[in-house]
């Protein structure tokens, strides 16, 4: 544990010292500054308010873009340290490859995940100021998927990480992986698939299998509780597992994935070459 | 201490080691010596159990890879290439002695042996500094730990001639415990540091021999050099070796650690023509 904490604490080091956080974090603080200069708490859209309407709309930017980045930033620095050397050094220490793999991964998590949480938070207190009605159950579970948003893009992050032999295969891969899930997330797509003669439980299991759209449809679910936006199909999931049910899918099968992927990526890098 | 049978290593299709057979013993200080793609770099990640490979590797009847911290908690490693670490030397230092379980003052004594100021450096990025500063903290994250083997990769390439002095002596005096394997392009480089040499080319041991050197590596000659005239092209050059002259240029001071002789009178051979004399004393 203790190597793991050193492990963990040296990345979050170097990435703190890293260029592209900076990008980062200040992309996800200049979307809640964009935010509150849009004067969205005072708008009503759809019948949403106040900071609620706030948070939706952080969300569904959120859910656009930290996939992406999580993964474009991961496979990077991952490969990258691979190639300018860094693990070659590191890994002639006397450190075990597990606590070197999973205190970066943990390390990782904790500086990608920060600045989007920070960011909400600085939405909250924002809203604490201007004397609206703070919605701390929603922020509450808005946290948890995050959280479980960004394990899960870290895990597939890593697992590319461990298989791309270059920064540009990495990225490449990286790109086209949420580029997948993204085309799987259109409606459109799943249209063109029913249309084809694909059943809708299987379109929609499809939907429920891309974690980009759990999280899609659990966010939803926070302020439109019966689903009324998601049409149809809203009667299969609710049917299927219930209100607090999908939250906790939502939650827990991110979460699962990013475990699966990224336990697969150990396995495969503690069997071949390390530098 | 070592042991390799017949160990082979590809890459896709290129074969990068063709069954090398080694034994290093305790006190051995090796040479490895070869062109570029010989296969240096790759036998010593082998050993440091970053590679797999076909055939044994052995450090004390323990494999490598198997026995990770074990084996490297005895093993200190300077790489040839520096890593672009972004934390700063203090933490660095801090961080290897955690790892490696080991008190951080040896290393920071080494440190400011080698010429850097701990109370300057410790604050600074590790990736900042110079290859040479680089270098140095490196040598003393490796030399600073209890440890029975030394792996460097050109470890005085970036090395200035008083840092090099300090370095020699600091190898002379870890002599009797520990052994090392020296890789380097050119063995000039690194003769007078070893007792073996081993040469390779495309993958295999080409020559393993013996080295027969009567003088100590801690050595240091003081050294007088006298020209017909001054020149400011051997000014320059005899400055790098920080020696320190008469008022016109023309008698040269200052001191060569004893391993360095042959690189000292290398860079002499240049202007010969210009030398009245030369006398070096140990």
């Amino acid at each position: 544990m203790k190597q793991l904490y050193q492990m963990a604490m040296a990345d979050i080091g170097e990435t703190l010292r890293a260029k592209w956080f900076f990008v980062y974090a200040l992309v996800f603080g200049g979307v809640m500054v964009g935010l509150f200069v849009s004067g969205l708490t005072e708008s009503r859209v759809m019948g949403f308010t106040g900071l609620s309407r706030l948070l939706v709309t952080y969300l569904q930017i959120t859910m656009a873009i930290l996939p992406i980045f999580m993964l474009i930033t991961t496979v990077r620095s991952v490969v990258g340290d691979r190639e300018a050397g860094i693990f070659e050094y590191i890994l002639a220490m006397p450190v075990s490859i597990s606590a070197w793999y999973w205190g970066k991964l943990v390390g990782r998590f904790v500086v990608i995940y920060l600045p989007v949480i920070g960011a909400m938070m600085l939405g909250v207190v924002y809203g604490m100021i201007k004397g609206v009605e703070v919605p701390w159950m929603d922020i509450v579970f808005y946290s948890g998927l995050l959280a479980a948003l960004a394990w899960c893009f870290l895990g597939i992050g890593m697992l590319i990480s461990t298989i791309a032999k270059s920064t540009d295969v990495a990225q490449g891969a990286a790109f086209m992986t949420w580029l997948l899930l993204l085309l799987f997330l259109d409606l459109i797509l799943l249209g063109a698939l029913i249309k084809e003669g694909l059943p809708a439980e299987t379109a929609i299991a499809i939907s429920l299998a891309n974690p980009m759209q759990v999280f899609r449809t659990a966010s939803m679910m926070l302020f439109d509780p019966h689903l009324v936006l998601l049409g149809p199909s809203a009667y299969l999931i609710l049917d299927n597992f219930g209100h607090t049910g999908y939250l906790l899918w939502a939650m827990l099968y991110p979460i699962a994935l990013g475990f699966g992927f990224s336990g697969l990526g150990f396995w495969l890098f503690k069997r071949g070459d390390y530098s | 201490m070592i042991k390799l049978e017949n160990v082979k290593k590809s890459f896709r299709k290129t074969k990068v080691l063709k069954g090398i057979d080694l034994v290093v013993d305790k006190g051995d200080r090796i040479a490895l010596v070869g062109s570029n793609g010989a296969g240096k770099t790759t036998m010593i990640r082998c050993i440091l159990g970053e590679y797999t490979y076909q055939g044994l590797v052995l450090f004390d009847e323990m494999v490598p890879r198997e026995n990770r911290t074990e084996v490297l908690k005895r093993i200190g490693f300077v790489p040839q290439l520096s890593p672009p670490l972004k934390m700063t030397v203090g933490r660095l230092v801090n961080f290897v002695s955690t790892i490696c379980e080991c008190p951080k003052k040896p290393i920071i004594e080494i440190i400011e042996q080698l010429g850097l100021e701990y109370s300057e450096f410790g604050k600074r990025q590790f990736v900042k500094l110079s290859g040479g500063e680089k270098q140095k903290v490196l040598i003393g994250l490796a030399l600073g730990r209890p440890v029975d083997l030394l792996v460097m990769d050109e470890p005085t390439a970036n090395l200035d001639p008083r840092a090099r002095q300090v370095f020699f002596k600091l190898l002379a005096e870890r002599i009797e415990n520990m052994s090392m394997i020296i890789s380097s392009h050119r063995l000039d480089e690194v003769s007078s540091l070893v007792n073996r040499v081993i040469e390779m080319d495309r993958g295999k041991i080409i020559l393993n021999d013996h080295v027969e050197d009567t003088s100590d590596i801690s050595t240091i000659l003081d050294c007088t050099v006298k020209l017909h005239q001054p020149n400011d092209a051997f000014a320059g050059a005899i400055k790098e070796w920080q020696f320190t002259s008469d008022n016109i240029g023309q008698i040269w001071n200052g001191k060569v650690a004893g391993p360095d002789r042959l690189r000292f009178l290398g860079m002499l051979s240049r202007y010969s023509g210009l030398l009245a004399g030369l006398d070096m004393k140990e």
